[in-house]
């Protein structure tokens, strides 16, 4: 399924993640999932959130550079590798390129969910489809 | 120890007068020759036959940077391109460059003026000249290099950089006389260091520091690390290049070749001249250029004249070190540099803000430029690959533009202060 990520710019400094989550505490925005990626200088921070649209206006209320992405959220139990292949496998022969992913915990007690950003996401949620 | 006692200690009278003849030569020059100038003389009702004392000179307009943008690239010449032997250019403030031009007998003239600056520092034909000013377009390299030549000293053209070989050779070959920017020569003595080689086993006895601002504590510094005698030398390529002013080993001010320039003392804002000792912008005339004569050049250097002899016996009339700028010009590793350029690379690029700031600081001993843009919602995409990849972009373009090296830095979106709502451009944390 397709799942709206918000991706928020951050300088790779002390402070700046405590900063922005505060902005989102202070508005009662329940975090699901988050996921940082670094660079030297500064990092980009993943998030999926229960309102993205609403947070996005927060966020970029408050001056961050912000912008909503679409993901790929595929829900996993029992045996996570097993159906993670079964992802990989049909994206690879797609030659759909893996971007990154993250996994968090689902509301679903004992099930898991895998986000993945590809390069290709139409083509890989017509793929996909069949599979989940 | 002079190179031409009859011009460096010409009593004053004589050099007035020998002044008021060849600005009567440079105006005439200037006004039959150069469409800006004669009508910029008439607007202000001026003929150059109206000459008659120094003094009427203050009647002229001011020369400026953007008259040579605005002629861009050789409409400021008083000769023909078929009379120019040399083209040298500085950068320029919205990527036009700055265009100077030379005839044969301006090069002749400057080659004069270097052999007479380096003699005033107490260079000899016996000395090994190791110069470390950047050859090409810039004019500190070829500047040294052909009064050097001029006279009889012997001129490794090592030109800038690579700085262990520069101690190599300064080692094997004998360098007596080190030729760089300030801050150069101080990372030139921090390589010496790191190298484990001792100062007995080199001959360095004369320096010859300029192309950018630098400190009585900083020429304490290089002279205890060097162990040799540091002098300041000015010079900026729309009047000639090095060598309008240099420090006799007196150093209590840079003797100004009077007999080629003349130097006014102005305040910046209203354009009055200012008495000898006050402080104000430089603006110099040039006597005997040929292909590019300088009327009342406003160079955006602060500094003040000093009328009091010089026990060197020389009679010109000298000029303190530079103090500032009236605008905001930087100079990083010797080479001019305007937050403008940067920001017009920027716009060139799109979709960035112009929002940046330039953070200037000295590490070790080399300047480091840090360019910090602000990152905006169009720019921002959740790639973290698109991002670097823009990045490595605004560098490159930036490097190319200046020349010299940078590191870009992405920040988050207004986190540049803002003082009366214009950004705050530069932050230069370089103690010098």
């Amino acid at each position: 399924m397709l799942v709206k990520q918000l991706s928020v710019f951050l300088e790779n400094t002390p402070g700046r993640l405590y900063s922005v989550t505060s902005i989102l505490a202070e508005n009662n925005v329940q975090i699901k999932a988050l996921m940082l990626a670094d660079t030297a200088d500064f990092g980009v921070l993943r998030l999926i959130v229960n309102e993205p649209e609403k947070t996005l206006k927060i966020l970029q209320e408050n001056g961050y550079a912000a912008k909503i992405t679409n993901a790929i959220a595929v829900e996993v139990c029992d045996s996570p590798f097993k159906k993670m292949q079964e992802v990989l496998k049909v994206l690879s022969e797609k030659n759909i390129n893996v971007e990154y992913m993250y996994a968090f915990s689902g509301d679903v007690p004992g099930k898991a969910l895998v986000v993945f950003r590809v390069d290709d996401i139409e083509s890989a949620i017509a793929h996909l489809k069949e599979l989940v | 120890m002079y190179w031409n006692p009859k011009y460096e200690c010409m009593p004053r009278e004589e050099i007035k007068e020998l002044q008021l003849e060849r600005l009567r030569n440079t105006l005439e020059r200037a006004y039959y020759n150069v469409p800006h100038y004669r009508k910029v003389m008439q607007e202000v009702g001026f003929e150059p036959e109206d000459l008659k004392s120094l003094d009427d000179l203050r009647r002229l307009p001011f020369t400026s940077k953007k008259d040579l943008r605005d002629n861009y690239p050789y409409g400021m010449f008083a000769v023909p391109l078929s009379e120019v032997v040399r083209i040298h250019s500085s950068s320029g403030t919205t990527g036009k460059p700055t265009v100077v031009g030379y005839t044969r007998n301006d090069i002749n003239v400057w080659a004069e003026i270097m052999a007479r600056t380096l003699t005033t520092a107490g260079v000899k034909k016996s000395d090994v000249i190791q110069n470390a000013y950047g050859y090409g377009l810039f004019t500190g390299g070829l500047g040294v290099h052909y009064g050097a030549e001029r006279i009889g000293a012997t001129i490794i053209p090592v030109s800038g950089g690579n700085t262990k070989r520069q101690v190599m050779i300064m080692k094997d070959y004998g360098t007596t006389v080190l030729t760089c920017t300030p801050s150069y020569s101080l990372h030139i003595a921090e390589t010496i260091e790191e190298m484990g080689i001792s100062k007995e086993e080199l001959k360095l006895r004369i320096g010859i520091f300029g192309a950018e601002p630098w400190s009585e504590n900083m020429r304490r510094e290089i002279e205890d690390r060097l162990k040799l005698t540091a002098l300041d030398i000015y010079g900026l390529s729309e009047i000639i290049g090095p060598g309008v002013a240099i420090e006799c080993p007196h150093k209590n001010g840079l003797h100004v070749q009077e007999d080629h320039f003349i130097v006014e003392v102005i305040d910046p804002k209203t354009g009055e001249v200012l008495p000898p000792g006050e402080r104000g912008e430089l603006v110099f005339t040039s006597l005997t250029k040929e292909a590019l004569p300088m009327i009342r050049y406003r160079t955006g250097d602060i500094s003040r004249l000093i009328e009091e002899p010089c026990p060197c016996g020389r009679t010109s009339v000298r000029i303190g070190r530079i103090e500032g700028r009236t605008d905001d010009m930087i100079i990083i590793r010797g080479v001019n540099v305007f937050p403008s350029q940067i920001e017009h690379v920027l716009l060139e690029i799109g979709q960035i803000e112009p929002h940046y700031q330039l953070v200037i600081d000295r590490v070790g001993y080399l300047d480091v430029l840090e360019v910090h843009v602000e990152v905006s919602e169009k720019m921002f995409s959740d790639d973290v690959k698109s991002l670097e990849i823009l990045s490595k972009k605004i560098q490159n373009e930036i490097e190319s533009t200046l020349g010299i090296s940078v590191k870009v830095k992405l920040v988050e979106p207004k986190t540049i202060e803002r003082s009366e709502g214009k950004a705050k451009r530069i932050i230069d944390k370089r103690k010098i």
